[in-house]
């Protein structure tokens, strides 16, 4: 027997190592910026001057993206989600009594849980509690018009107020803005920071609005349109709309465990 | 056919419009109604770094300056490390320093400050040093989406020139739209900054 002959060697040690699915960099999904407004869009002027005009450097992202600011309860108070009761000072706000609740997502259709929710809007009749808002509809002394809300574990936020008045403002001179309310949405990361504004289905002022015409995509159009939702309706006390935002979906990072799953 | 994918599409983006205090900042729209409210106060006594304000406007196409316009900034702490579950990096975490604030501008002359600290050096995942650096988002009437840009330090020199973002800028020139100055005031430093949304000193903004 020759002691020199070497060992057959075991196949299975040539073999590459099993496939696990490919680690990302923890960067989000590019953004489609074909469904978002042009920063230049004529028809509503204050863009003209506040746009930029070179192209933007995109950014591979690094942690500077992918990480953002974390909020928690202890930022919040007890009524702020509560646009009817956190600025009442002698009575109810006058106005259609009103809940909004959706739930924020990802692009992956995840909840995107503990994440602050902020919300402004304008009075029943179109005015905003603004030292800069002149319109001659009156302040209502009971409504401030602004709020705020985490989301829970399953991305799920609601707040109740009363609709908000569609109002008139310079652009050409008969611009109405049709009713609605502005929302402002962080996400897990800073380069998913959004603001946004919902409107109210079957609102006649939606297709002639200069600013939310600005989106050039109709479909990315409706969906800013939250619907009447009567399931969600407090029957003799208030109406429902339900608007589900959505922030940039993410790949998974080199940091996960990689037999978790990415 | 072959099967759907089934991703969503981000929701569209709208102007933060011209009374974005109230949601935002509602002291700044002149009423009071949070216990608790954020502000362009970074620091407490007790945040490790060096106390610095930062200074600045924000330009229109007419050299205007904005006087409606909000700012966030993102950033690391003194050792370089973010408030956040994604950095992995081993500087060592600041309980006292969340790393964000907001600040309208002066409704007259457009400034706008933050007091925060001066960040360290970031790590990136491939383990390569970025120079320190503010992440700054801007949101205003007539901004259709909020716009990303970063501040660098004049004082910085070395490892800005050696910063891999600062880098991919072609045009060197460009890269000085980003850079806050540094000066002295009342023994503390004052970083100031100009964001230009067009012409030729454009500030440089990103597709993150």
């Amino acid at each position: 027997m020759n002691a020199q002959a070497p060992a057959l060697r075991d196949p299975r040690l040539n073999r590459p190592e099993p496939f696990t699915p490919p680690l990302g960099d923890g960067g989000f999904f590019q953004r489609d910026r074909a469904i978002h407004p042009p920063a230049h869009a004529p028809g509503y002027k204050s863009s003209v001057l506040r746009s930029p005009r070179q192209a933007l450097l995109s950014l591979e992202n690094s942690v500077s993206e992918i990480s953002g600011p974390v909020f928690g309860h202890n930022d919040l108070g007890p009524l702020d989600n509560d646009l009817i009761r956190n600025y009442a000072k002698d009575g109810d706000p006058v106005g259609e009594r009103i809940i909004v609740h959706g739930r924020v997502l990802d692009e992956t259709g995840r909840g995107v849980p503990n994440t602050l929710v902020e919300f402004w809007q304008a009075n029943a009749g179109g005015r905003y509690r603004h030292k800069k808002d002149t319109y001659l509809a009156p302040i209502d002394p009971n409504f401030g018009g602004c709020g705020r809300a985490l989301t829970d574990d399953t991305g799920y936020y609601y707040f109740r107020t009363v609709k908000p008045g569609p109002y008139p403002w310079r652009n050409y001179v008969n611009s109405w803005r049709p009713a609605h309310i502005h929302f402002s949405v962080f996400g897990s990361g800073f380069a998913q920071r959004l603001i946004t504004q919902m409107y109210f289905e079957g609102d006649p002022l939606i297709p002639v609005c200069p600013i939310l015409t600005t989106i050039p995509d109709q479909d990315a159009l409706e969906r800013l349109v939250a619907p009447l939702d009567l399931n969600a309706s407090a029957p003799f006390d208030s109406l429902a709309y339900r608007f589900d935002i959505v922030l940039r979906g993410q790949r998974s990072t080199y940091f996960e465990n990689r037999t978790a799953g990415n | 056919m072959p099967q759907p994918l089934n991703y969503l599409k981000e929701t569209a983006s709208q102007t933060a419009g011209p009374y974005v205090h109230i949601g935002l900042i509602p002291a700044m729209a002149g009423f009071d109604i949070f216990e608790k409210n954020f502000s362009n106060v970074l620091v407490t006594p007790n945040t490790r770094g060096e106390r610095i304000t930062l200074e600045g406007k924000v330009i229109d196409g007419s050299g205007t300056p904005l006087r409606d316009v909000l700012l966030e900034i993102w950033q690391a702490n003194a050792a370089g490390r973010y408030n956040h579950p994604a950095d992995r990096s081993t500087g060592v975490l600041d309980e006292e320093f969340r790393g964000w604030g907001r600040a309208g501008s002066d409704f007259e002359s457009g400034l706008v400050t933050f007091e925060t600290i001066k960040p360290g050096a970031i790590i990136d995942k491939t383990g390569r040093k970025g120079a320190p650096h503010i992440n700054v988002w801007i949101v205003a009437r007539g901004i259709n989406i909020g716009l990303n840009t970063r501040l660098y330090f004049s004082d910085e020199e070395a490892a800005n020139a050696a910063d891999p973002v600062l880098n991919l800028i072609e045009q060197p020139v460009r890269r000085s739209t980003l850079i806050a100055k540094r000066s002295e005031r009342a023994g503390k430093a004052v970083y100031a900054f100009t964001i230009n949304l067009q012409g030729p000193d454009e500030t440089v903004f990103f597709d993150v």
